[in-house]
C-alpha cells in the first residue's frame, strides 16, 4: 500500500506537481510548439544574414577601382522601398487581427495589400539592380558589388518566398477557412514577414545609409 | 684560390650543392632537429607543454584503469556506494586541475606567440638577408632583391644570418615550410606575408609546401642550402648574369604549370618583380644588363 | 539540352571508379530485387520510408551512416595503400587527379554523411523516449530532414560514376576551389550536395531544440532531463547557429563559380581569407555538434554500467553548455599560420585551451561515476574505457596545437591528421559503437552478440592506434597532409604500420556486419523480454522492446532525477507496479511521402545545377514547391489509436514486467 509521501516519488500524482522547480505540465500544445519552432528557424535565418553582413563589411571597400557605394545608391528610391515594406508589415498585422476574428474578406484584403506592397518593394529593388547592372556596376564588377547584390538580393529572395507564401495562404484560407493549423501557419507567415522587415532595417542602415554618407 | 670568373663560379657552386646533398642523406627528423633559434624555441615549448600535460594525463589514464578494475562488479572488497553522486570537494578539484593547467599553458601560449611572431625580425649582429618568395603552380620561386638573382626550388642562405622573407602566391594558397628551420607561413595571392628564420649552421634542409594546392602539390619539395657567409656571397656573385633572366618573358614561361621542377637559377631579375606579382601586374620590361664588377650587397669586399 | 553533361562524364577510361560504380550499382540492384522477392517493399515503405516515427527515422539515419562508413573507409584504405606504395621513385597506383578526389571524398563523406547522420540518428531514436514523450515536435519535418540528408549522400555517390568529385579537400578552400583553378564539376557536386543536406540539418536543429525545450513528460524540468538530452540540446543549438554560416560560405563560392562573382577570387577585389573565416566559424562548432552527443552517450553508459547515478550532474550540464558557447570563440586556431599577428593568435589559442577545461571536468566526472560503483564490463563499457584512454591523448595533442608557436611547425601535418582522427574516432566513433550496442535491443527486441562485439572493439582500438600513432611521429619529421607521393623513403615503414592499422579497422567494420547478421540469426537466444536488458536508469527502458509507435501508453510522471530508476526501485521494493492509470485513445501523426518526394526533386534540381541543365533545375524547384503546397493541403494529419489497443499493449507490458520484476536488477 503506497503511503502519501511515496506517491509523488513514484508518479501517482498527475502533472503540475509541486516540486518541479520551474514546473512543467507536460508537452506544450501545438499552438505554442509550432510558432516556437518557427522562431528558431527565423533566428537561424538571422545568423545567415549575419554571415552575409560580415561578408559585406569585409568587402565593402574592395571596389577594385570600380564604383563605390556613394556613387550608386539613390536615397529616394530606398526611402520609398522602405516605406512600402514597413507599411506592408503594419498591414500584415491588420490581416492577423482580421483572421483572429475569422473575417474572410478583410483577411484576404489585407493579405493582398501586404503582398502588393511587397511586390512594390521587389519591383523597386529589381529596377535598382537593373540600373546598376546597366551602368556596369553589376555583381561581377567587384567584390564589394558581389557582396552588395548577394546581401540585398538574398533579402529580396526571402521577400519573394514570402510573396509565394502569402499567395498560398490566401488560397488555403479561401479553400479551408480559419482552421487551427491554418491559423498557425498564418502566424508563422506574419513572424517571417516582420523578421524580413527587421533585416531590411539593418540593410537600410548599414548598406544604404552608411554607404551614402558624404 | 678558385677563380672568381663565371665558369669557375659555376663549378664552385655545383660542388657546394653536391656536398650539401651528401650531408643531407643522413635521415633528418624534421622539427625535432631544429637548426635555428626559431625552430629551437618552438621545439622547447612543445616538449615542455607535452611534459606538463602528460603529468596530468598519465595519472588520469592509470586512475581510469585502476578504478574500473577495482570497482568491477565481482570485487566484493570494493565498497558499493549506489547513491553517491556529488562531492563539492571533488568538484572543486576536478575543475581546478584543468583550469590551472590551462592557465599555465595559456601563459606559455601568450608569451610564445609574441616571442615567435613570424613577422618579428630576429635579433642578430648581421643585417638580415632579404628573400622574396613566390609560390607558383607547382614550384617555389625565391628572389634575392639585393643580389639581383632568383632561384627555383632551391633556397640558398648564409648560415648564422637572419633571413627576412616576404611571401606571396601567384595562383592559389600554399604554405612555405622548412621543418628544421621552424615556423611555416601561408602564401596567398594579392597578399604579402612575412616570416623571419635563421639557420645557425651550414647544411642542407628539406623544404615543402604544407598547404594543398592542386594536382602538382606533391612536387613542391625544395632544398635549403645554408652556406658559410663568405661562400654565400661568392655564390650570389657568381650567379649573376648566368642562365636566363627572369623578366616578363621568363616569368611567363615559369608560370606555366609544371611540377617536380629541378632547381634553376636566374642570373637577373626584373626589378620590383615581387611587388608586381602581388599587385597582379605581370612584368613586361626586360631586365637591365647586370654590371659584373659591382660588388653584390651583403658580401664582404 | 543537357548542359555540360555528355557521355564523357562516365569514367570509361578509369578502371577504379568504373569498376567501383558497376559493383555498387549491381549491389544496389541485387538488394532491391531481394527485398522485392521477399515482399518487404510495402513494409519498408510504410514503416520506414514514409515514417514519421522518430525511432524509425533514427534507424534510417544510422543505416545511411553505416553504408557511407563503408564508402568513406574504402577511400581511407585506398589512401593508406597509396602512401605506402608511392615512395621515392614510385608514383603508386593513384595519380594525383584521382588521389585528390579520394581524400576530398573521404573527409566530406565521413563528416557530413557518416558522423552527422549517425549522431543525429542516435538523438532521433533516444531523445523523445528519454523525455517521456511520443515523438519529436515536428514529425513530418523530421522525415524530410532525413531524406534531404540522403539526397546529399546520393549526389556525392553519383559523382563517382558521372563526372568527378572535388579535388580540393573536404572544405574546398578558394582560390583552388574557384572556377579558374577547378573548372570541372567536382567542386559543384560538393557544394550542391552539402547545401541540400544542410537544409535538412537546420530543420533537424529546429525540431530538436523545440522538442527538448517545449515537449517533455509532466514533471520533467530542465534539471531532471537525462544528460544525453542536455548534450542533444547543446548539439542542436550549435547546429542551428552554425549551419547558416556554412550555407553562406558555400553559397558565396557557388555565386563565384556560377555567376562570376568576386567573393573569393584572385581578381576583382576578392578575399580568400574571408572564406577561411566563414568556413571555420562553422567548422569548429561542427565538431562539437558531433562530440557533445558522444559525451552524452558516455554519461548514460557510465552510470548504467556502474550501477550508480552520474557523478556531478549539474557540473556536467554546466560543462556541456560552456563547451557549446566557447566552441564559437576558437575558430582562428585553424589558421594560426595565416599571419594574423601575435595578439590575435594568442587570444584564440588561449580560448581553444579554455574549452579543454569543461572537457577535462567531464572525464573526471565519469571517473567518479565508476568510483564506488559495480562496474559491468559490457561492450559499451569497453568503449567508454577505451574512449577515456584514447580521447585524453587526443586532447593533449589538441592543446599542443592550440599553442600558436607549436602550431607553426605542425599545422597541416600528419600530426594534425592524427590529432583529429584521435578525437573523432576515440570520441565520436567509440561513442556511436557504444550507443549502437546499448540501444540496439530497445530498437529491435534482442541484444547483439557480446563476444563479437568485444572483438569489434579490439579491432577499432588496436587498429586505430596502429593507424595513427605513426602519423604523429611522421608529423614531427615534417610530413604534411594530402600527399599523393612520399618524398622520404625513411617514412615508409611507419606508413606501412599505418596501413596495417587501417586493415585492422577494416576487419572491425567487417566484424560489425558479421555481428549483426549472426545476432539476427541467433536472436531468440538473446531476446530482450522485459525491455530493460541493462538495468537502465532512464525512461526509454520503461517501454517494451521495441516500443509501440506511440512510445508510452500514458506519459510518465517525473519526480526527481532518474525518474525511471526511482520508479523501478520502488516497484521492486514493494513487489508491485504503480497503480494502473486511465488509458485514453492516442493521436499520432500519419505517415507522409513528402520527404522522399521533396528529396527526389532536390536531387534532380541539384544534379541539374551541377551539370548546367537549367530547364531541369527549374523543373526541380517547381516540383519541390508543388510538393510543399500539396502537403500543406492535406486534411488528415493524425490517426487515432483506439483505447482498446493502448490498453491491451499496456497490460501486456505490465504483465511481463511483473513477471520479471526481480530480474531487472543487475548491480547487486
Amino acid at each position: 500500500m503506497t503511503t502519501a509521501s511515496e506517491a509523488p516519488a513514484i508518479g501517482l500524482t498527475h502533472g503540475g506537481s509541486e516540486d518541479t522547480g520551474l514546473g512543467h505540465r507536460g508537452p506544450e500544445s501545438k499552438s505554442i510548439v509550432v510558432p516556437y519552432g518557427f522562431w528558431l528557424f527565423v533566428l537561424s535565418d538571422m545568423v545567415l544574414f549575419s554571415a552575409l553582413f560580415a561578408s559585406y563589411a569585409t568587402l565593402a571597400h574592395a571596389t577594385d577601382g570600380g564604383p563605390i557605394s556613394n556613387q550608386l545608391f539613390d536615397r529616394n528610391l530606398v526611402a520609398i522601398e522602405t516605406i512600402a515594406l514597413l507599411v506592408s508589415s503594419f498591414v500584415c498585422g491588420l490581416a492577423m487581427i482580421a483572421a483572429k476574428r475569422a473575417n474572410m474578406i478583410w483577411t484576404q484584403g489585407w493579405l493582398l495589400v501586404t503582398g502588393l506592397l511587397g511586390f512594390v518593394f521587389l519591383s523597386i529593388e529589381l529596377f535598382e539592380f537593373a540600373k546598376m547592372i546597366g551602368e556596369g556596376a553589376g555583381p561581377q564588377r567587384s567584390a564589394f558589388l558581389s557582396a552588395f547584390f548577394t546581401l540585398v538580393g538574398c533579402h529580396g529572395a526571402h521577400v519573394t518566398c514570402g510573396l509565394l507564401w502569402i499567395g498560398t495562404m490566401m488560397a488555403q484560407i479561401w479553400a479551408k477557412g480559419f482552421q487551427p493549423h491554418i491559423m498557425r501557419r498564418l502566424l508563422c507567415l506574419s513572424v517571417f514577414w516582420h523578421a524580413l522587415d527587421i533585416i531590411w532595417v539593418a540593410i537600410f542602415t548599414i548598406v544604404y545609409l552608411i554607404g551614402t554618407l558624404p | 684560390m678558385i677563380s672568381a670568373g663565371p665558369s669557375g663560379g659555376l663549378i664552385r657552386r655545383a660542388a657546394l650543392v653536391a656536398a650539401a646533398c651528401l650531408l643531407a642523406s643522413a635521415c633528418n627528423r624534421g622539427i625535432l632537429e631544429p637548426v635555428g633559434p626559431v625552430g629551437q624555441a618552438e621545439k622547447t615549448i612543445m616538449i615542455n607543454s607535452t611534459a606538463i600535460m602528460l603529468a596530468i594525463i598519465i595519472p588520469t589514464m592509470l586512475a581510469t584503469i585502476g578504478i574500473a578494475w577495482w570497482f568491477r562488479r565481482g570485487n566484493t572488497k570494493a565498497t558499493y556506494m549506489p547513491d553517491w553522486e556529488y562531492s563539492g570537494a571533488i568538484e572543486m578539484v576536478v575543475w581546478a586541475i584543468p583550469a590551472l593547467t590551462i592557465m599555465l599553458l595559456g601563459g606559455i601560449a601568450w608569451i610564445g606567440s609574441h616571442d615567435l611572431e613570424p613577422s618579428k625580425p630576429l635579433p642578430g649582429t648581421s643585417p638580415a638577408l632579404k628573400v622574396e618568395v613566390v609560390s607558383l603552380d607547382w614550384k617555389w620561386l625565391f628572389i634575392y632583391p639585393d643580389q639581383g638573382i632568383a632561384t627555383v626550388n632551391q633556397l640558398v642562405v648564409p648560415a648564422g644570418t637572419p633571413v627576412s622573407f616576404r611571401l606571396t602566391s601567384a595562383t592559389v594558397w600554399n604554405s612555405f615550410f622548412v621543418p628544421q628551420m621552424g615556423t611555416m607561413i601561408y602564401t596567398m595571392p594579392r597578399m604579402t606575408t612575412r616570416l623571419n628564420l635563421q639557420a645557425d649552421k651550414p647544411g642542407s634542409y628539406n623544404g615543402l609546401s604544407s598547404h594543398f594546392s592542386g594536382d602538382g602539390f606533391p612536387g613542391m619539395q625544395f632544398q635549403v642550402q645554408a652556406l658559410p657567409p663568405e661562400q654565400f656571397a661568392m655564390w650570389a656573385q657568381g650567379a649573376r648574369g648566368q642562365g636566363t633572366p627572369l623578366d616578363g618573358r621568363g616569368y611567363a614561361e615559369l608560370s606555366k604549370p609544371s611540377s617536380y621542377v629541378k632547381p634553376m637559377i636566374y642570373g637577373a631579375v626584373a626589378p620590383g618583380l615581387f611587388d608586381a606579382i602581388v599587385a597582379n601586374r605581370t612584368p613586361s620590361n626586360p631586365v637591365p644588363t647586370p654590371q659584373h664588377n659591382r660588388p653584390v650587397p651583403g658580401s664582404k669586399a | 539540352m543537357f548542359g555540360k553533361l555528355t557521355w564523357s562524364a562516365i569514367p570509361f577510361d578509369q578502371p577504379i571508379p568504373l569498376i567501383t560504380s558497376i559493383v555498387m550499382l549491381l549491389v544496389i540492384a541485387a538488394v532491391a530485387v531481394w527485398v522485392w522477392r521477399n515482399g518487404w517493399w510495402p513494409h519498408i515503405w510504410n514503416e520506414y520510408i514514409t515514417s514519421t516515427d522518430h525511432k524509425h527515422i533514427g534507424i534510417m539515419y544510422i543505416v545511411l551512416a553505416l553504408v557511407m562508413l563503408v564508402r568513406g573507409f574504402a577511400d581511407a584504405i585506398m589512401m593508406r595503400a597509396q602512401q605506402s606504395l608511392a615512395v621515392g621513385a614510385s608514383q603508386g597506383y593513384l595519380p594525383p587527379e584521382h588521389y585528390n578526389q579520394i581524400f576530398s571524398a573521404h573527409g566530406t563523406i565521413m563528416i557530413f554523411f557518416m558522423a552527422m547522420p549517425i549522431v543525429i540518428g542516435m538523438m532521433n531514436f533516444v531523445v523523445p523516449l528519454q523525455l517521456g514523450v511520443r515523438d519529436v515536435a515536428f514529425p513530418t519535418m523530421n522525415n524530410v530532414s532525413f531524406w534531404l540528408t540522403a539526397s546529399g549522400a546520393l549526389l556525392v555517390n553519383v559523382s563517382l560514376f558521372v563526372g568527378e568529385f572535388a579535388r580540393t579537400g573536404w572544405l574546398g578552400f578558394p582560390p583552388l576551389s574557384e572556377k579558374a583553378f577547378s573548372p570541372g564539376v567536382g567542386v559543384d557536386y560538393y557544394l550542391v550536395a552539402l547545401q541540400i543536406s544542410g537544409v535538412g540539418t537546420v530543420l533537424t536543429a529546429v525540431n530538436f531544440v523545440t522538442t527538448i525545450l517545449k515537449t517533455r513528460a509532466p514533471g520533467m524540468s530542465y534539471l531532471r532531463m537525462p544528460v544525453f538530452c542536455w548534450t542533444a540540446l547543446a548539439s542542436n543549438l550549435i547546429m542551428l547557429a552554425a549551419f547558416p554560416v556554412l550555407t553562406v560560405a558555400l553559397a558565396e563560392l557557388m555565386l563565384d563559380r556560377y555567376l562570376g562573382f568576386h567573393f573569393f577570387t584572385n581578381d576583382g577585389g576578392g578575399n580568400s581569407m574571408l572564406y577561411m573565416n566563414l568556413i571555420w566559424v562553422w567548422g569548429h562548432p561542427e565538431v562539437y555538434i558531433l562530440v557533445l552527443p558522444a559525451f552524452g552517450i558516455y554519461s548514460e553508459v557510465a552510470s548504467t554500467f556502474s550501477g550508480k547515478p552520474l557523478f556531478g550532474y549539474r557540473s556536467m550540464v554546466f560543462a556541456t553548455l560552456a563547451i557549446c558557447i566557447i566552441s564559437y570563440m576558437v575558430w582562428l586556431h585553424h589558421f594560426f599560420t595565416m599571419g594574423a599577428g601575435a595578439d590575435i593568435n594568442a587570444v584564440f589559442g588561449i580560448a581553444s585551451m579554455i574549452i579543454g577545461i569543461p572537457t577535462g571536468v567531464k572525464i573526471y566526472n565519469w571517473l567518479f561515476t565508476m568510483y564506488g560503483g559495480r562496474v559491468r564490463f559490457t561492450v559499451p563499457m569497453y568503449y567508454l574505457i577505451g574512449f577515456m584512454l584514447t580521447f585524453v591523448v587526443g586532447g593533449l595533442t589538441g592543446v599542443l596545437l592550440a599553442i600558436p608557436p607549436v602550431d607553426f611547425v605542425v599545422h597541416n601535418s600528419l600530426f594534425l591528421v592524427a590529432h583529429f582522427h584521435q578525437v573523432i574516432i576515440g570520441g565520436v566513433v567509440f561513442a556511436v559503437m557504444a550507443g549502437y550496442t546499448y540501444w540496439f535491443p530497445k530498437a529491435f527486441g534482442f541484444t547483439l552478440d557480446e563476444r563479437l562485439g568485444k572483438a569489434v572493439f579490439w579491432c577499432w582500438f588496436i587498429g586505430f592506434h596502429l593507424a595513427f600513432m605513426p602519423l604523429y611521429v611522421l608529423g614531427f619529421w615534417g610530413a604534411t597532409r594530402r600527399m599523393q607521393h612520399i618524398p622520404d623513403p625513411t617514412w615508409q615503414p611507419w606508413l606501412n604500420v599505418a596501413f596495417v592499422g587501417a586493415v585492422i579497422i577494416g576487419l572491425g567494420i567487417v566484424l560489425t556486419v558479421v555481428q549483426l547478421l549472426y545476432s539476427i540469426k541467433t536472436r531468440d537466444q538473446r531476446r530482450d523480454v522485459t525491455g530493460d536488458p541493462w538495468d537502465g536508469r532512464t525512461l526509454e527502458w520503461l517501454t517494451l522492446s521495441p516500443p509501440p509507435h506511440y512510445n508510452f501508453a500514458v506519459l510518465p510522471d517525473v519526480h526527481g532525477e532518474e525518474a525511471y530508476w526511482t520508479r523501478k526501485q520502488t516497484a521492486i521494493k514493494q513487489d508491485q507496479l504503480i497503480e494502473e492509470p486511465d488509458y485514453q485513445p492516442i493521436e499520432m501523426p500519419v505517415n507522409s511521402p513528402t520527404g522522399i518526394i521533396v528529396a527526389f526533386f532536390a536531387s534532380l534540381c541539384g544534379f541539374a545545377i551541377i551539370w548546367y541543365i537549367w530547364w531541369l533545375a527549374i523543373l526541380g524547384l517547381i516540383g519541390a514547391f508543388a510538393v510543399f503546397v500539396w502537403y500543406a493541403w492535406r486534411d488528415e494529419h493524425e490517426h487515432i489509436i483506439p483505447v482498446e489497443e493502448v490498453r491491451a499493449n499496456a497490460r501486456e507490458r505490465r504483465r511481463i514486467r511483473m513477471e520479471h520484476l526481480h530480474e531487472l536488477s543487475q548491480s547487486t
